[in-house]
């Protein structure tokens, strides 16, 4: 095994566009959850809806700028329909509606009742040529230094992703030392006190719902460009879960948080990749019981056990600090 | 049809579509199967005179296959409707992976209406059985501990998948279903233990908040449903026994035993349970704990205890939940997160921590997932528990037997 090539492999799953998507789509639930307290545990719904919202609409003839904007509103739309009947509840009713609003947007997208907008488990492809046709380094020709290299077309997805990761971060940064962020890392920390203050809790808490889901929206547009497709079996619960480990990890309820968990979690799920790969090739009773499913499969134990175990142990994760930490108590 | 085979290292998915009938088995020929990986279809075949059929696949993976139900003959139809696709079929390096396909007698064809309602009815009598016996535990667990648990749908898989191995694995025992069943609840009963003494206990003792529990239960169910999924394979299976069961006809409605049998069992559960809670010192107290922790742990009642052996009686009704739900549908490792849904909205409906409002909104649920089907397509029956769910959060979020106290 070359551990050079796994390295640059690696090096390169780190910085890719999946890994700026997934800190979008990090930054979003760390808004909800790290900061406003919030339980979504359907976060992978609002990259649906965004996907399809762009998808659909240039299916239907729209102009790609067009699609992103009805992408974007959509999701914040649909924190929007999950708030109001949740949010007014303690917080595990909002947990249990959104686990499964995830599914059934899901199902209803590759459902023959969903099928003529959204082409069932087909999906729908090839609706961001107009995004390429903007990329300014030739799509086909390698970029980089030495063996680290990508092609045009990558690195324009990944400039443009990453860019989005730094614009979305200053907002969310501006956002949280504003008063609007105080009163939602108030509500976070006692929300009776913050009542009483006279704060319409309720109004607040939807608006993070709603801002957190149209970043996510934006996190789901990224990867549907990336890949010019978009099925709905592409948004599975375990995204949510990978999320969580993801906004845990970096440390839920800071500003930098999304973006180190994202490139920590990347590394590790690539590494632990490596690892398995070259133990089925190299050591014989390995590679007889351990399938490529299985590695897969144990990459997602190890997913919900992070989750516990970060949570139960670290839950201030790399950069937050104890004290802050306040989601660990009601 | 079958010189596919001659490719020797190619792998390969195929199948025979039999149809049963009472003892007999009719080969189904003329039906449509396609093969697809992530979206893109892959190939289709049709079943010949012997109701072989094949489909060459590029190479190790896994594959979604669909029978196109529009394709099958009159009169025959899925066993299990929602078997009409499988999502993980798992294609090794140069195999010939075999699919089943179970089809039976289909029942909906060119019926009267009251004989179509009254097959729903009974449809949604044990489905609101199932979820019932599943529900009573997760509801019993938050009236005492304050958490949802989502981890409880694995309780129910987990009950689904024990039963299995103690009655059809080739390394298990090999018991009949109604042997095997006991120590599936039992297995159930001991993941319950696991969990309160394990995980739960020592965090309440480390005074962990709940939004952080409920992180850690979610992360818990995830792991275990992916450990599940390495043990048990994606493949859906089917108990051997009662497989296939033709259907008795009462009142001019046909009925498979099965179904009458597990909503039988479960009312006879649901009634001990009841009685349990009623007239037991331990159920007594486990409903003066779910009223006030506090006040019952001054009055001398143990409260830890009472917990532990809620979550055991949690542990064993969602594992006898999940066999019956195994034995009317498929055992598969997310079986239950898919129940969850429908639990969930029982739970709600009825109202969280109480007992008998999820065994009265698990019925009413059930029921009406299966009446749905009367105007929504099939494949909508969850959305509908969902939609049910979000009704009943904007009207009566205390739930029907709940208690009217402020849950914001």
């Amino acid at each position: 095994m070359d551990w050079g090539s796994v390295l640059i492999d690696g090096l390169l799953a780190t910085i890719g566009p999946i890994t700026a998507a997934y800190a979008i789509s990090a930054i979003g639930l760390n808004l909800q959850f790290g900061y406003a307290g919030l339980l979504n545990f359907g976060h992978v719904a609002f990259m649906l809806v965004g996907a399809y919202g762009t998808a659909i609409t240039v299916d239907l003839g729209g102009p790609l700028w067009l699609g992103i904007i009805v992408g974007i509103l959509t999701a914040a739309l649909l924190g929007l329909l999950i708030g109001l009947p949740t949010l007014r509840l303690r917080a595990d009713y909002l947990a249990i509606t959104t686990i499964a609003v995830a599914e059934v947007i899901r199902l209803l997208v590759r459902s023959s009742w969903g099928q003529p907008l959204t082409n069932g488990v087909f999906g729908i492809q090839g609706f961001a040529d107009s995004f390429f046709d903007l990329n300014p380094f030739a799509p086909a020709e390698l970029y980089g230094f030495g063996s680290l290299v990508v092609t045009g077309r990558k690195l324009w997805v990944m400039v443009v992703g990453w860019v989005l990761v730094a614009l979305l971060t200053l907002l969310v940064r501006r956002l949280i030392k504003s008063p609007w962020g105080r009163v939602l890392k108030a509500i976070r920390e006692d929300e009776d006190a913050t009542i009483s203050l006279g704060k319409n809790v309720f109004a607040y808490k939807l608006q993070a719902l709603m801002i957190g889901g149209a970043i996510a929206g934006i996190a789901g547009i990224l990867l549907a460009v990336e890949q010019q497709n978009v099925t709905p079996d592409a948004y599975l619960p375990k995204i949510t879960f990978i999320l969580y480990v993801i906004v845990i990890l970096g440390g839920a309820g800071t500003i930098l948080g999304p973006i180190v968990g994202a490139i920590v979690f990347q590394f590790l799920f690539f590494t632990i990749d490596a690892l398995m790969v070259n133990a089925q090739a190299n050591i014989s009773w390995v590679g007889d019981f351990l399938t490529p499913a299985a590695a897969g499969q144990i990459k997602l134990v190890l997913v919900g056990v992070g989750m516990m175990v970060l949570m139960i142990f670290r839950p201030q994760g790399i950069l937050g600090n104890k004290e802050e930490a306040l989601i660990d108590e009601r | 049809m079958t010189p596919l085979a001659s490719f020797a290292a190619g792998e390969s998915i195929g199948g025979t579509l039999v149809q049963r009938l009472e003892d007999e088995k009719l080969p189904v020929e003329g039906v449509t199967i396609t093969a697809s990986q992530d979206g893109n279809e892959i190939g289709t075949g049709e079943s010949d005179a012997d109701g072989k059929w094949e489909i060459s696949v590029p190479g190790a993976g896994i594959y979604q296959v669909r029978l196109e139900t529009s394709t099958l003959p009159d009169g025959v139809a899925l066993t299990d409707p929602d078997r009409e696709e499988l999502p993980n079929v798992e294609v090794k390096d140069g195999q010939d992976k075999k699919v089943l396909f179970p089809l039976g007698e289909s029942i909906t064809s060119s019926v009267s209406t009251y004989e179509r309602v009254g097959v729903l009815f009974i449809a949604g009598l044990k489905l609101g059985a199932i979820i019932a016996l599943s529900a009573v535990g997760l509801s019993l667990v938050f009236g005492v501990t304050g958490l949802v648990n989502f981890a409880h749908a694995e309780m129910v898989t987990l009950g689904a998948v024990a039963a299995y191995f103690f009655h059809a694995s080739s390394v298990g025992p090999q018991w009949p279903l109604v042997v095997a069943v006991f120590p599936a609840v039992l297995v159930g009963v001991a993941f319950g233990w696991i969990q309160e003494r394990g995980l739960w206990r020592p965090l309440r003792a480390r005074h962990t908040g709940l939004v952080a529990m409920m992180v850690v239960s979610i992360g818990l169910s995830f792991a275990a449903r992916n450990l599940i999924l390495i043990f048990f394979g994606g493949e859906p299976r089917a108990y051997p026994d009662f497989a296939g069961q033709a259907p008795i006809e009462i009142l001019g409605i046909p009925m498979v035993p099965k179904q009458l049998i597990t909503i039988g069992v479960s009312l006879v559960v649901l009634a001990g349970v009841g009685l349990f809670l009623q007239r037991s010192r331990s159920g007594t107290a486990m409903r003066a704990v779910a009223d006030d922790a506090d006040l019952a742990e001054s009055s001398g009642i143990n409260v830890d205890r009472i917990i532990l052996i809620t979550w055991m009686l949690a542990g064993g009704l969602a594992a006898l939940g999940g066999t019956f739900f195994g034995l009317n549908q498929a055992i598969q490792w997310d079986m239950g997160f898919k129940l969850l849904l429908l639990i969930f909205a029982a739970v709600v409906l009825g109202g969280l921590g109480t007992a008998y409002g999820a065994m009265l909104g698990g019925f009413i649920v059930g029921i009406t997932v299966e009446m749905s089907t009367l105007i929504f397509p099939n494949e909508l029956k969850t959305a509908v528990g969902l939609v049910l769910l979000i009704i009943i959060l904007l009207v009566k979020p205390q739930g029907l037997l709940g208690k009217k106290e402020r849950t914001g």
